[in-house]
């Protein structure tokens, strides 16, 4: 007997949530629970009196599965609201990464040009390295990684993703 | 205002949210509650045996009485041992609130005695669940935690609190009633979907209502409006294992339970119908068999207070979210608004009457053993002259056998594990009924295996002279287990048989039970009315045909269609994909 996987598709999910003890818990332990994928997470609160955070999940699963993860995340008692970006998009999804790259001679000018034409800043450098601040999508931020891997990548750290509904509505 | 310390003012809520009976075992971190129960008399404190004998029967209680049950218990082991029964409850939506005390808030971490993450063990088994660490939120979170147990799809919601709350004062005044920031379920439904529902109704030639737990969970009102529904429709009634009693066994529309025990006529009725109006019920794996084979013809309606219900394993042509006894209402007014009358469904009843003519739940006669279905069916007959009867069954054959065989005409009557199938549920869920309905003849249907996961509850039901009856259908197997050995693993009774069994009779006479044994078809009458004309609690030990199997059934992985009536269509082997399901 051999298990069959299916095809899956990437959703972007915005959710506001009441800011309290435990309900990173919650949201993750969720999917983990039920076997949903979590690509990235981020968490922040966004109001001025702390009371409520904004979370961005990426997930992917059939499209199925997207409904049942949207249903399920919008019964828990400390979900506000879930919005499908993907969905009810068009939207802007964003994604910020420190890359620290080694290098002298050629390396470290080829590292820079590229910088530049990835839009991405040089926030730390010493005689033989760089950390870069790049923001974009996610596929902007694995070229750009990518690309200083062939030079001399040495770690990375990423958010992971956030995003809104474009236009004057809230999500 | 004075203060209160945290212990009385979480009393001083109970009581205010009209608390009668709460189920607890006291320990060190729930000392100051229980010096604060010592002094309000108001409350009555079921001192149960273990811990998870009190939320099972919170569970009885709850779905006995429909108000929500509550469960005391102390820090770390108290926390654990109930979890079993707080995964059950969020399992079949029973509203329960579950207090656990906790090591003081500065000892919080350090893995102190008697420390347990408990909201984190039971983040994933309960509705919501919270820790409070400041006295003034104990009130209100008191509050909201019953608001959240009882409306919307009810379920457990846990309250841990650490000592040095319970001890730390602060004023207490009873919550205004509050808007929840975040947590409002739906109730009232989209009158478009009612109206698209109305017409799909009057427009079936072969409708059929399946229904479940979320119409007893709705209220009473909700089952008296299914009965007006059906009636002004004609359409048959079938309903899950948790949903039984919603709907009279003695209506000529009723054709009995559906999915893997259920009957012959519900089953196919199911796989032929046009249309299927699922009513307070999840399409559970147990009902609709393999999905891809499941009700090919039908268009589905699916009301549901809970959304993440509806698409989760069968996709409805028209979704219905809604508390059940309000959508009824409302298809029912615009079912007479409009002028609809029951359409002629004379063919779909020719055609049902057929499948009935099976007699799928028929089981062979003895005279030498007691058949275990027939000793249902005299427990039914017998306590037919009790005035209200409650019946509560642990996991496994008997479970299935008192389903199929036990007629149920009102709601709250029939209480067992549907979703969580949890042996040692039935009896402390008997001895909480027996608490909320003390007039009632309660009767736990037990297995020889399964009643002893809480047999020390025989204490419980001494010391509270609670009458409940202990029925146990003994027949020296985990049966249901046997029968799945039988069935897929060519009879390898791998750990199944119940070795050194205790004398049921003799336990119960230690416990200061009146003990009754059955050992012969020609005793059974007798010996099943001496058990419910004796007061008191009542151990039966009922001795039955010990290779009974539970038919009807349909095989894991199998279609509506492919039901097995009797042993002669076992095979004894299955596929390994047929294998692998639950």
């Amino acid at each position: 007997m051999h298990i069959q996987e299916e095809y899956s598709e990437r959703h972007v999910l915005s959710l506001t949530v009441t800011n309290e003890a435990g309900i990173l818990a919650r949201i993750a332990g969720l999917f983990t629970a039920r076997g949903y994928n979590i690509d990235s997470l981020t968490v922040a609160d966004i109001t001025a009196d702390h009371a409520i955070s904004r979370i961005t999940i990426v997930t992917n699963g059939p499209p199925k599965v997207i409904d049942q993860i949207i249903a399920q995340l919008d019964r828990l008692v400390p979900v506000h609201k879930v919005t499908d970006l993907t969905e009810n998009g068009p939207f802007v999804e964003r994604e910020l990464a420190l890359v620290k790259v080694a290098g002298v001679g050629e390396d470290r000018i080829e590292a820079l040009r590229l910088a530049d034409v990835f839009r991405a800043k040089v926030v730390d450098t010493t005689i033989e390295s760089f950390i870069f601040e790049i923001t974009g999508t996610t596929e902007k931020i694995d070229n750009f990684v990518g690309l200083m891997r062939q030079i001399g990548l040495v770690e990375v750290g990423r958010t992971g993703v956030v995003g809104l509904i474009r236009g004057k509505e809230p999500n | 205002m004075a203060e209160k310390s945290g212990a009385d003012i979480l009393v001083e809520c109970l009581i205010d949210l009209g608390v009668e009976v709460v189920f607890g075992y006291p320990g060190g971190a729930v000392l100051p509650i229980y010096d604060a129960l010592f002094n309000h008399l108001k409350i009555r404190h079921v001192l149960v045996r273990h811990e998870q004998g009190a939320t099972h029967m919170a569970e009885g209680y709850a779905r006995s009485t429909g108000k929500p049950g509550v469960v005391l218990v102390t820090s770390g082991p108290g926390a654990t041992n109930a979890v079993t029964g707080i995964t059950d409850a969020l399992m079949d939506s029973i509203p329960m609130v579950v207090i656990t005390g906790q090591v003081p808030t500065q000892l919080i971490g350090t893995d102190a005695f008697q420390e347990a993450d408990t909201v984190g063990i039971t983040r994933h088994c309960t509705k919501h669940n919270y820790l409070v660490k400041d006295p003034r939120k104990l009130a209100g979170v008191v509050h909201e935690a019953f608001h959240i147990a009882t409306t919307g799809r009810p379920g457990p919601v846990v309250i841990d609190i650490p000592k040095n709350v319970q001890i730390a004062t602060a004023p207490y005044a009873r919550p205004e009633t509050f808007e929840h920031a975040s947590y409002r379920p739906q109730t009232k439904a989209d009158p478009v979907a009612i109206a698209a529902a109305v017409e799909m109704l009057a427009a079936a030639e072969r409708p059929i209502f399946y229904t479940g737990g979320g119409v007893i969970n709705s209220g009473p009102e909700a089952s008296a409006l299914l009965r007006e529904i059906a009636g002004l429709t004609r359409a048959p009634v079938t309903s899950t294992l948790m949903g039984l009693g919603a709907f009279p066994a003695a209506s000529p529309q009723w054709l009995g339970m559906l999915g893997m025990h259920g009957t012959y006529e519900a089953n196919w009725a199911m796989n032929k119908a046009d249309l299927i109006i699922c009513v307070g019920a999840r399409f559970d794996d147990r009902v609709t068999g393999r999905l891809d084979a499941f009700a090919p013809n039908a268009k589905k309606i699916h009301i549901d207070i809970d959304r993440s219900s509806i698409n989760k394993t069968v996709e409805v042509d028209l979704p219905i979210v809604a508390d059940v006894a309000s959508a009824l209402t409302d298809m029912i007014a615009l079912w007479k608004d409009r002028g609809h009358k029951a359409a002629d469904l004379s063919e779909w009843w020719a055609r049902i009457d057929g499948w009935r003519a099976r007699n799928s739940l028929a089981y062979p006669e003895s005279c030498e053993e007691i058949m275990p279905q027939e000793a249902i069916a005299q427990l039914y007959k017998a306590s037919r002259s009790a005035k209200d009867v409650i019946i509560t069954t642990e996991v496994g054959q008997h479970q299935m056998w008192a389903a199929q065989h036990f007629g149920f005409e009102e709601p709250n009557k029939w209480l067992t594990s549907g979703g969580l199938g949890t042996m040692g549920y039935g009896f402390p869920a008997a001895i909480g009924a027996q608490l909320g309905n003390p007039e009632s003849l309660v009767v736990c249907v037990a297995g020889d295996a399964s009643v002893q996961m809480n047999i020390q509850e025989l204490g419980t039901a001494t010391q509270y002279r609670l009458p409940v009856k202990l029925f146990i259908l003994n027949n020296e197997y985990m049966g249901m287990v046997r029968q799945w050995q039988e069935l897929t693993y060519e009879s390898r009774y791998s750990n199944s048989y119940s070795d050194s069994l205790p004398d049921f009779v003799k336990l119960g006479e230690a416990y200061g039970w009146t003990g009754i044994r059955i050992e012969s078809p020609r005793e059974l009458e007798a010996g099943i009315r001496r058990m419910i004309e004796t007061p008191g609690p009542v151990i039966v030990d009922c001795r039955v045909a010990k290779l009974s199997n539970c038919f009807p059934m349909i095989p894991s992985g199998a279609a509506h269609t492919d039901m097995l009536l009797d042993p002669s269509q076992v095979e004894g082997i299955m596929s390994d994909e047929a294998k692998a399901l639950v």
